[in-house]
């Protein structure tokens, strides 16, 4: 089935048109990284797959209900589709068990058991249950991240969207999100993956993006993308970031 | 020196009452201030153009119209107009409410626009209505925010209600009036005036600045 499918997708920003024609599939349990220069897009794109950003033209299903549809409960679609922001985030008012159960408290009917219970282990999954007390402003930013992740999949997504999690983490930080990430695409998670890490990418994805000034200017496997790339743009970023 | 003393202490009952009044007003219209500043103050920031001017329109009429004028109106004007009779106790309560929610709404306003927008973004993401991610993340936070400017405002008001003195409302202000007007001590009756003034003010003032020290470390 496909989980996302972007057709003929436009987004301008007043005179300035960022995407221009983007055509994406996305099937069930597949993982997509889109990669590119920075100011390509790829954030402009992901968010127009649960309507962040309005698109200009074009139309999104998301498990083909039509997201761009005017009567569309975007609410509930957006239940079904967890993000993960290069901020993280988090609500600094409340605890790190707060921040992940206030989604199943509020909008599946969780009871307050439940919803700890469920909490307590996506912490554990995310290797953070010692820390479900604690207010946010006390964590390093992998665990703020991780946290995220948690609190995305407290809803029970059936679609993760990642806009370059690991861009704002010391490095030091990057390989423990990174390896939570690779768990969720071992579980056959959805992921759709805007990102700067190359290796990742490579390891990880079953199909690569790469994007420039609001193109998709080449798609393939990471073997196909990475090691034979048939573009000359896609040659020129990838000599740069490899 | 002792006549001094006993003029003032003689007053005093009546100002006690007087003060009362002057804060039974100020915290009822603070709280009505409240809803209102934080409703326009939502408009305001709304996408949509009749809700942000409606927002706007308010805001501007308000400051730029005098206080006592805006009480007299209230008082004096409506009733000649439409059938409504309100007490000077009423007036006055409307008077000081309109005129702190005109400063509330910007309150809200720069305390809502002070929260990232990522947050904003968070909550939708997440499957929250607009509505929802504003009552549980947003305002949380920004009312946080702006509970020294609250308390500012509060402040204000106090000052404000010695204005409704003009159309017999008995706060603290006209119940110093009609005392010296029946003793003739101007002097010691306002100085006690401004004393109970001063002591309610500069207390909040201080309880303001700590709390302002105390929210920052949070
Ligand atoms: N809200 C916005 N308003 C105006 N321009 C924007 C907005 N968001 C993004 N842009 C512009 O769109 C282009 C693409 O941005 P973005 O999607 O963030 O690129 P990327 O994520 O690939 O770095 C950039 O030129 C950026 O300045
Ligand atoms: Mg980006």
């Amino acid at each position: 089935m496909k989980m996302i499918e972007i057709n003929n997708l436009k987004k301008s920003f007043g005179k300035l048109e960022v995407l221009k024609d983007i055509n994406i599939d996305v099937h069930s349990q597949e993982v997509v990284c889109v990669i590119g220069p920075s100011g390509s897009g790829k954030s402009t794109l992901l968010r127009c797959m649960n309507l962040l950003e309005e698109p200009t033209a074009g139309d999104i299903y998301i498990e083909e209900d039509h997201l761009t549809a005017p009567k569309t409960n975007i609410n509930e679609l957006r239940q079904r589709m967890g993000m993960v922001f290069q901020q993280f985030n988090l609500f600094p008012h409340m605890t790190v068990l707060e921040n992940i159960t206030l989604g199943p408290k509020r909008l599946k009917g969780k009871s307050t058991s439940e919803a700890n219970q469920l909490g307590t282990q996506l912490l554990d999954k995310v290797g953070l249950a010692d820390k479900a007390d604690v207010y946010p402003d006390n964590l390093s930013g992998g665990q703020k991240q991780r946290v995220a992740m948690a609190r995305a999949l407290a809803m029970e997504p059936r679609i993760m969207l990642f806009d370059e999690p690991t861009s704002a983490l010391d490095p030091e930080m990057v390989g423990e999100v990174l390896q939570v990430m690779k768990d969720l695409a071992e579980e056959g998670m959805t992921m759709a993956i805007v990102t700067h890490e190359m290796g990742f990418a490579k390891e990880v994805a079953d199909r690569v993006i790469f994007m420039d000034e609001g193109y998709i200017v080449e798609e393939g496997t990471p073997d196909e993308l990475f090691e034979n790339p048939q573009n000359e743009r896609t040659k020129s970023f990838l000599s740069k970031v490899l | 020196m002792i006549d001094t003393m006993n003029i003032i202490i003689e007053g005093l009952p009546t100002l006690l009452k007087g003060m009362g009044m002057t804060l039974e007003i100020t915290v009822i219209s603070l709280v009505l201030a409240m809803f209102i500043g934080l409703i326009l103050g939502v408009f305001s920031i709304t996408k949509s153009k009749i809700l942000r001017g409606i927002s706007t329109a308010f805001v501007d009429i308000i400051r730029g119209t005098p206080l006592l004028v805006q009480i007299l109106f209230i008082y004096f004007g409506l009733p000649s107009v439409i059938d409504i009779n309100l007490t000077a106790f009423s007036a006055g309560v409307i008077a000081i409410t309109v005129n702190a929610a005109a400063y509330l709404v910007e309150i809200f306003r720069a305390g809502i626009n002070s929260i990232d927008k990522g947050q904003m973004e968070a909550g939708r993401t997440i499957g929250f209505s607009y509505s929802q991610t504003m009552r549980l993340i947003i305002l949380p936070q920004a009312i946080r925010r702006m509970i020294p400017a609250f308390v500012n405002q509060f402040i204000v008001s106090i000052k404000d209600t010695s204005l409704l003195s003009a159309i017999g409302v008995a706060e603290l202000t006209l119940s110093g009036q009609s005392i010296y007007a029946a003793n003739f001590r101007a002097f010691e009756i306002l100085f006690a005036v401004g004393a109970l003034y001063f002591i309610i003010i500069y207390s909040l003032s201080l309880f303001s600045r700590w709390l302002e020290r105390r929210l920052d470390v949070a």
